[in-house]
């Protein structure tokens, strides 16, 4: 199909939304929602918080699919509109209390050399993450971090958006982004330490 | 270039976005810095720890789009606020 005809087909759609067509609505379930759902799943990391994000999002975009702007791509707005909800339904979500990000950054002496370097990780660390409960901790040390550092995170790591993708859904800078990401993974390499550290073996 | 500098270039590193000067100084110190070579090992193991830890046999395959779901957001568009909660 040719990027006209999709267009045309985009907004053929969108009219028949505005008009409250059932069966565009059915449709549009069909056609994106399963890709759509992975995207919750992935971020919020359980089934029923994933299920809920996503039938808030669905449901938000219908009721304003008014503000839809011809031209920009379906799937794109219902996308941003499904990770905002997933992101709000993580924040939502009682959860433990944050890590302190600063306490988990590399430190270093006078003459910048590493303070206190980190262990060799066992060289399976890669194999380990095969054992669901190995994912299951590195979701939980994900979930401890702050939250501005754990979206950028699962932005940037999960979703594997770009960082301008992700600077521009959230509304930062694009440095702001590189810094948070950077510090996220520093910081979660050294929440980690328990179970890749071979000496805990 | 030390360690607290070399730290700060991982990221770029990592995703091959460092430019050729950087990158050649970031080097010459890996080579004579055993620490920043683990660091780097670890950093590279937390990034791909990440991005399989969204791996759940306990959620359906990416593909499946539960029926009841579809049911249930098509509903509750027609029944505005009446959800099925």
């Amino acid at each position: 199909m040719t990027q006209d005809a999709k267009v045309e087909d985009e907004l053929a759609l969108v009219a028949l939304l505005r008009a409250g067509d059932a069966a565009a609505y059915e449709r549009v379930l069909r056609v994106y929602g399963s890709r759509l759902l992975t995207t919750a799943r992935r971020l919020v990391g359980n089934e029923e918080d994933a299920r809920d994000a996503f039938q808030d999002a669905l449901l938000s975009a219908f009721r304003s699919i008014d503000s839809f702007q011809n031209g920009s791509s379906v799937y794109t707005w219902l996308y941003r509109i499904t990770v905002n909800a997933s992101l709000m339904r993580l924040r939502s979500r009682s959860r433990k209390k944050e890590c302190q990000l600063e306490s988990l950054l590399p430190c270093f002496l006078e003459d910048g050399h590493q303070a206190n370097p980190c262990p060799r990780w066992a060289e399976s660390a890669d194999l380990a993450c095969e054992r669901e409960e190995t994912r299951s901790f590195v979701r939980e040390a994900i979930d401890s971090l702050p939250e501005t550092h754990r979206t950028v995170l699962l932005l940037r790591d999960i979703e594997e958006l770009s960082t301008a993708e992700t600077a521009d859904l959230l509304g930062v800078e694009v440095g702001v982004v590189k810094t948070r990401l950077h510090r996220a993974r520093q910081a979660l390499r050294t929440l980690l330490d328990p179970i890749f550290d071979p000496r805990n073996e | 270039m030390n360690c607290r500098e070399a730290l700060e270039f991982l990221a770029a590193y990592v995703a091959d976005e460092l430019e050729a000067g950087v990158r050649a100084t970031f080097e010459k110190h890996l080579a004579v810095c055993p620490d920043c070579v683990h660091y780097l090992a670890n950093y590279r193991a937390t990034i791909s720890a990440v991005s399989q830890s969204c791996r759940n046999p306990h959620m359906p395959a990416d593909h499946e789009l539960p029926e009841d779901l579809v049911r249930a957001i098509l509903n509750a568009r027609i029944g505005g606020s009446s959800q099925d909660e």
